[in-house]
């Protein structure tokens, strides 16, 4: 790893480098930060009354929600693929020889296997996390997640529910991770009635929402950014503390167009806010949704009804992704507050490719022309 | 008579014994292979690499120490000559074959396994006509398969946790399921503790610990597996029962599920009702090898094929089962061989792919026929006894039939509720949107109801 590391910043490692191991996810972000569009993190703050702080990173703050967990719930158990050894994305790492073996353990290789199992554990009470090694990856498990976990309750009249299980997959864009390494599959699961989506921005965050699915009594899909694993550093609460479910946040004040984004898009049309202002002297109101399904619709309607003009960025495909959802609830309720058609800046309606991912992705320049529409029209 | 719910009493014991499972390895489980092992390739393979590449046999993590190389170069075969056997306690002719095998049951429960069976098939006598004249949606009867029920169910603890497919009618009259109970689920009334979501045989009940059934094949299995994760971290001396069809053994959840309780050494018995086909597909075209107990060995299971029609056979296997279960916490595989006499269900009409002489030859060695014929001879039974438990059992069911028939649907709200543990406010809105509809006039209110294909 840390001749990975030193291979880097020397320049000698300019190939991009595939694989499941995520090793190099760190030591590939200097090579990154030389591209156009890079990536890079601004860290926040965290509210006071949280207590205590400490530098983590992202995977760090989801390890740390991992531990408190199993520290404070008996019944918590971690499980998935390679996450003994502490993870691919060393999200687990320390917590099977903290908590024992039986606690955070190794599963055979079968997302389905894994989802249902989750699903009987969390059925007899048991807190059960549930970890899918790559968002990619979690398709096997769509009809125990679908036909199952999401209809538990329902279906049941309430006698039965896996409202214990959280399941967990890092997400999204990495650089280099092409079709099976870089998706964002929330769309598919909004559309399930009876799960919960949600997808933090940052470390802070993360570890407060984590905690909050694994405390909610309803099965909750958490999807981890993975490009931020490493690349987002901030100080985040060493305790245990929640952050609200189906609670979007205003993370910049605005008055002339509403950005709506979540997971990593969030930190890139930060910037835009910032060329907005700059270059254009326009004010963007940046709000994450943090919670997919249920979303906080209140918090998006009423930005709109103030400024007029909606921009929705995701790195999923533009047809069906939840881009489309979140603009026809505006059309619906703000319509004669809009200005201009709401836009939507979202990868193509491709596969996600490998050479071409510069081009597919929702940069920060795609997102900026999209502001220029929205005041222009 | 109570039985103890199992489940929230795991919940309790999981919390106790959780806290004690902070030091590393939990007294209940400290003597199982995976527990003591790290990253078990490493300890392992730890005697073999001491003496090195001296030692001529295969030192490949993959297989297990006691693996040989060979220089002959040979496919095992599957080898459809030596198929697992089918154990069996009673005859064709009602007798005992090895008195060492009879179970030790008093005559009471044994007469009560049997008016079970005769009350199940009078029942789906019954209902099955109901569906007909449009009164329920939809149902399936257990013909042929009363013993694999009674048998296995009556060799469970109460507090054992159950999961099933669909065709377990008789587990849940063993247990204590009402007729009123199965007749509000599949008229779907106001007092359906499902709440009418479910199409109708789509039994549960926490009650007597067997979890709501889903129509999607095999999806219980990873969960019964976990279900029993949970039940052995809990401390407790039970198992989970998963009930499973040939057909659904086909599906990739049945092999996630036998993989993940062999190698997360659940407690758990995987029931096999192997009755010949999948709607219309038979055996001979859903797998190639020796059913589905050959593919436990695969895996690390145990297993035992039974006859299913025998149901001392199948008590014994089952009761066997639960302890090796239990003692050793591990995963074991029953397949109860039967027929399944009936059609799938009111919506499949078997005479299509099927010849009336197969499914009469089959009739004539009923589980039914096979424990009447028992108890006859054993003069525990007899035609006038049959003739008045038969009257008896008809008019329970009707009585059930009648309270159920004209009872209310459950209210209006229960569309939008139980989707979240509380209702989120996108939901609410809608809420209001239908409440404030008429309602409309539907088949299923009264009158004819087309056949529903599933």
């Amino acid at each position: 790893m840390a001749v990975c590391g030193a291979l880097v910043r020397s320049g000698r490692l300019s190939r991009p480098i595939s694989g499941r191991n995520s090793a190099f996810i760190g030591s590939r972000f200097a090579v990154v930060k030389r591209l156009a569009s890079a990536l890079s993190y601004v860290p926040e703050t965290a509210p006071s009354d949280f207590g205590e702080t400490t530098k983590m990173n992202l995977f760090q703050s989801i390890n740390s929600a991992m531990d408190v967990a199993l520290a404070n719930d008996p019944t918590a158990v971690i499980f998935g693929e390679d996450v003994a050894f502490g993870g691919v994305f060393r999200c687990t790492i320390g917590l099977a020889d903290k908590y024992g073996k039986d606690r955070v353990f190794n599963t055979p290789l079968c997302e389905q296997g894994i989802a249902g199992f989750g699903i009987g554990m969390a059925v007899m009470g048991a807190t059960a996390i549930a970890e899918i090694q790559f968002a990619d990856y979690i398709f096997p498990a769509f009809d125990q997640i679908v036909n199952e976990a999401a209809k538990y309750r329902y279906r049941s009249g309430n006698l039965f529910d896996c409202g214990r299980l959280t399941m967990r997959a890092p997400c999204g864009a990495v650089g280099h991770g092409a079709l099976y390494h870089s998706q964002s599959p929330e769309a598919f699961f909004a559309h399930v009635p009876g799960i919960k989506v949600v997808i933090p921005r940052g470390p802070i965050q993360a570890k407060g929402l984590l905690l909050a699915c694994i405390k909610d009594d309803n099965p909750c899909i958490f999807l981890e950014p993975k490009i931020l694993y490493r690349a987002a550093v901030e100080h985040v609460p060493v305790g245990d503390f929640s952050l609200p479910l189906s609670s979007a946040e205003v993370v910049v004040e605005g008055k002339d167009v509403t950005m709506v984004a979540w997971g990593t898009q969030v930190q890139v049309l930060r910037e835009v806010c910032n060329m907005a202002q700059e270059k254009l002297g326009v004010s963007c109101e940046l709000i994450d949704l943090r919670t997919i399904m249920p979303w906080d619709s209140e918090t998006v309607i009423k930005s709109v009804n103030k400024t007029g003009r909606l921009l929705v960025a995701h790195e999923a495909p533009l047809t069906g992704g939840f881009a489309a959802e979140v603009a026809s609830t505006v059309q619906s309720e703000c319509f004669l507050h809009l200005e201009a058609p709401v836009e939507r800046v979202c990868g193509y309606d491709t596969p996600f490719p490998h050479i071409f991912e510069p081009f597919y992705m929702p940069d920060k320049w795609r997102c900026f022309e999209a502001v220029k529409k929205l005041i222009n029209y | 008579m109570l039985v103890t719910t199992s489940m929230a009493g795991v919940r309790r014991l999981l919390g106790a014994v959780g806290k004690s499972l902070k030091q590393g390895v939990s007294e209940a489980s400290s003597n199982l292979p995976f527990m003591q092992t790290t990253y078990g390739f490493t300890k392992k393979l730890q005697s073999t690499y001491a003496a090195g590449f001296d030692d001529d046999r295969p030192q490949f993590p993959g297989t297990g120490s006691k693996v040989r190389f060979t220089e002959k170069l040979e496919f095992h075969l599957p080898d459809t000559s030596r198929t697992i056997p089918v154990y069996r306690v009673i005859d064709r002719q009602g007798e005992i074959l090895d008195p060492t095998q009879k179970p030790g049951l008093t005559q009471d429960v044994v007469l009560d396994m049997y008016r079970k069976m005769v009350l199940l098939n009078t029942l789906d006598g019954i209902m099955l006509n109901v569906q007909r004249q449009g009164r329920i949606t939809f149902y399936m009867t257990n013909y042929g398969e009363e013993a694999a029920h009674m048998g296995s169910a009556a060799a469970l603890d109460p507090a054992d946790v159950i999961f099933g497919q669909y065709r377990e009618a008789g587990v849940f009259l063993w247990r204590g399921f009402t007729l009123d109970d199965m007749m509000n689920q599949c008229f779907s009334t106001h007092r359906d503790v499902h709440k009418g979501r479910m199409v109708p045989i789509n039994y549960g009940s926490r009650d007597i610990n067997f979890v709501s059934m889903s129509s999607p094949l095999a999806t219980q299995m990873p969960q019964a597996a976990s279900a029993a994760y949970a039940m052995r971290m809990s401390g407790k001396p039970l198992c989970v029962a998963c009930y499973f069809g040939d057909g659904a053994s086909s599906e990739g959840d049945a092999h996630a599920g036998f993989n993940f309780a062999a190698t997360l050494d659940c407690p758990l018995i995987f029931f096999c009702r192997n009755n010949g086909y999948a709607i219309s597909t038979p055996t001979s075209e859903q797998y190639r090898g020796d059913g589905i107990a050959s593919r436990a060995i695969g895996y690390g299971i145990s297993t035992i094929r039974v006859d299913g029609n025998d149901v001392f056979a199948v008590y014994n296997a089952t009761k066997a089962a639960r302890e090796v279960c239990i003692k050793e916490s591990k995963p074991v595989l029953i397949e109860a061989m039967t027929y399944r006499i009936g059609d799938h269900s009111t919506s499949d009409d078997s005479t299509i792919y099927r010849s009336s002489e197969e499914v009469h030859h089959f009739k004539q060695d009923s589980p039914i026929t096979r424990l009447q014929t028992y108890l006859t001879k054993n003069n525990l039974w007899d035609s006038d006894k049959e003739t008045a438990y038969r009257e008896e059992a008809k008019s329970k069911v009707l009585e059930a039939f009648h309270g159920a028939k004209d009872r209310k649907k459950p209210p209006i709200s229960d569309l939008l509720t139980d989707v979240y543990d509380r209702m989120p406010a996108h939901l609410e809105s809608q809420a209001a949107d239908v409440i404030q509809r008429p309602i409309p006039r539907t088949r299923l209110h009264g009158g004819t109801q087309g056949c529903m294909m599933m």
